[in-house]
């Protein structure tokens, strides 16, 4: 085992692909090349101390660093996914959402939970893109949907933290249904004047870009995350061209008008906090 | 009509049909007896493919390029139609077509994608393709739609959103949400009918009705069968296992409450009569609409909200 653990996918490379939460003792940042203590890194929010890249994390670790006391209330975890189309490509679908479920963590690709941003309560959803690239199909639609409709209920504002490659194929016409389900709750949320905040990480893209992700009153970016609605390769494959530098990053968004603002991961509770207390007249 | 343009599959039907032009030519009178033999044997062969298509042919069908667009259904089927363009922001988007109708003589909103046939209106049309222009002009047309309280009928034939940089840096998925979010609280009918290539997100933004109606042999999917591949075999050719695995095709998506009513397309398919096409169209728009129009706006609204709130399989 070697002590420094290598970036292996290299700088380059690094625009599409982020590198996983280190192992090792030491860490090579992709941002700025230094090498880290892994550990420095982890006590940081996964934030690079030196030049603010920003790793992904793991989701209920950004959950306690979000909410009052580092707690919460979880729901409708209970929530599995099922193969109803007998969907096969290398494995079956069934296969897949077993071996996903038995290495622990989610049932599915969103947690959802109620718990207060600087004592102002708020049902959360927030996704899990070690489970199946944090694709949406029946369950993360209807665990979403039931944040939604929390909100309405308890009169609370919504959160959805988004992490995914988009509707997941596996489930086909049913996973892009849930585009237009989690939508058509948050029509419900606007009429009722309650605030919805959509924070788009590193990945966001497909079907969960193009319904709730894009929707919100606020829609914050963490920095450099990759945001679209087509994926890059898909886009390059189309145009024959090369694409644009910073193209679908939250920089490039931010410029085009597409989120309010790009927040780093380490102010997010104190942003969350402001504008909640402001939208809810606090 | 232009010439006929076979599928794959319909080899046989080629074959046969080429032979009884051949016979025609000869003008032997005496051949007559042996064209009526080869002609009903055409026509059993043509029933028997075509009650048994795969998906993946199928999804051939339901992109022929003789298949009806909504500018034929609006020609056969609306009077009075006065195109409507543009999104008031950026421009005027020709991929997707709509405007002010009559249908029954009774005034409609009619909005769908357009696809091109030859090589110039292909790329006029984008291949179907719409860019978020296209969906801010359907938005537009809905909103006027419920403003003047006139039911709303959509057409749906699009491979998907169109791809590209200009369409990203526009908000490609922003003016799809805002469709999905708007559809939701329309206070007016929506019927919906998906007549050849659902392509996922991109038809689906015109697509939130109180009614689904979707054409015989159309296709409807989260994804295209080679962008399915693509993924999962890192294989674009493997369209026909991806079409086999995705389930795009009427027949499976009805069992999953997402579409109200198959439509029966003409033995051969829609683009063989577009006459005997639109019109099976026309009137199941008409009983829909009936139903619809007993409905207040309150119900229209809750109707359509419970239909896709309903659009679930899970384990609980
Ligand atoms: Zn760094």
């Amino acid at each position: 085992m070697s002590w420094f653990k290598r970036d292996k996918t290299g700088i380059e490379k690094s625009n599409t692909k982020h590198v996983k939460v280190p192992e090792g003792l030491w860490t090579k940042c992709p941002g700025c090349s230094e090498s880290l203590l892994t550990q420095e890194i982890e006590e940081n929010l996964q934030v690079c101390p030196k030049c603010g890249h920003h790793y992904r994390i793991a989701p209920r670790k950004r959950l306690q660093s979000i909410l009052d006391n580092g707690t919460w209330q979880e729901f409708d975890a209970e929530l599995t996914s099922v193969d109803f189309l007998d969907f096969k490509d290398t494995k079956s679908y069934q296969e897949r959402i077993n071996t996903t479920v038995a290495k622990g963590g989610s049932r599915d690709a969103v947690i959802c939970v109620e718990g207060s941003i600087k004592e102002i309560a708020t049902q959360i959803a927030i996704f899990d893109f070690a489970f199946m690239g944090g694709s949406m199909g029946s369950v993360v639609g209807e665990k979403i949907t039931r944040s939604i409709e929390r909100g309405l209920e308890k009169k609370q504002p919504v959160i959805v933290i988004s992490a995914s490659g988009g509707a997941r194929m596996q489930e086909s016409i049913l996973s892009l249904m849930q585009m237009a389900k989690t939508s058509a709750a948050l029509a419900k949320l606007k009429a009722a004047g309650l605030p919805f905040i959509s924070i788009l990480t590193d990945p966001t893209t497909g079907g969960v870009t193009a319904s709730f992700a894009m929707l919100g009153d606020l829609n914050i970016a963490e920095p450099k995350a990759l945001i679209g609605f087509a994926g890059p390769r898909v886009i390059e494959q189309t145009i024959r061209q090369k694409l644009p530098a910073g193209f679908q990053r939250s920089e490039y968004l931010l410029d085009h008008g597409m989120v309010d603002m790009i927040v780093s991961r380490l102010e997010m509770r104190d942003t969350l906090g402001q504008v909640l207390a402001m939208l809810t007249r606090q | 009509m232009a010439a006929t343009v076979y599928m794959e599959f319909e080899k046989p039907i080629a074959e046969l049909e080429k032979k009884i032009e051949e016979l025609r030519s000869l003008g032997a009178s005496e051949m007559s007896t042996e064209i009526d033999a080869l002609q009903s044997c055409v026509e059993t062969k043509r029933q028997e493919i075509f009650n048994n298509l795969s998906r993946w042919q199928k999804a051939q069908v339901a992109r022929h390029i003789n298949r009806p667009f909504t500018l034929d259904y609006i020609q056969h089927l609306f009077t009075d139609f006065n195109e409507l363009h543009g999104d008031r922001n950026f421009g005027d988007d020709h991929a997707i077509v709509g405007g002010l109708a009559r249908f029954d003589g009774q005034p409609v909103m009619v909005v769908g994608h357009q696809k091109g046939r030859d090589t110039k209106e292909k790329v006029f049309r984008n291949f179907g393709m719409p860019n978020p222009e296209g969906y801010r002009k359907a938005l537009r047309l809905f909103q006027m739609a419920e403003q003047f309280n006139l039911p709303i009928i959509t057409f749906v034939d699009t491979p998907g959103a169109y791809p590209g940089i200009g369409a990203e840096e526009r908000g490609q998925a922003e003016a799809i949400a805002r469709n999905l979010r708007e559809m939701a609280s329309l206070t007016v009918p929506i019927i919906v009918c998906i007549t050849g290539e659902g392509g996922s997100g991109g038809a689906l933004a015109i697509a939130v009705g109180n009614r689904v109606l979707m054409l015989e042999h159309s296709v409807y999917a989260v994804i295209s069968p080679e962008g399915c591949a693509a993924i999962l075999w890192s294989d674009g050719t493997k369209g026909q296992q991806a079409a086999e695995a995705l389930k795009p095709a009427a027949q499976d998506i009805i069992e999953l409450g997402v579409i109200d009513e198959i439509v029966h397309e003409p033995v051969g398919g829609a683009h063989r009569d577009h006459e005997a096409t639109t019109q099976a169209m026309g009137s199941a728009i008409r009983r829909h609409l009936a139903e619809l129009k007993e409905m207040t706006p309150e119900q229209l609204v809750e109707d359509r909200y419970q239909k896709f709130r309903a659009m679930t399989r899970m384990a609980e």
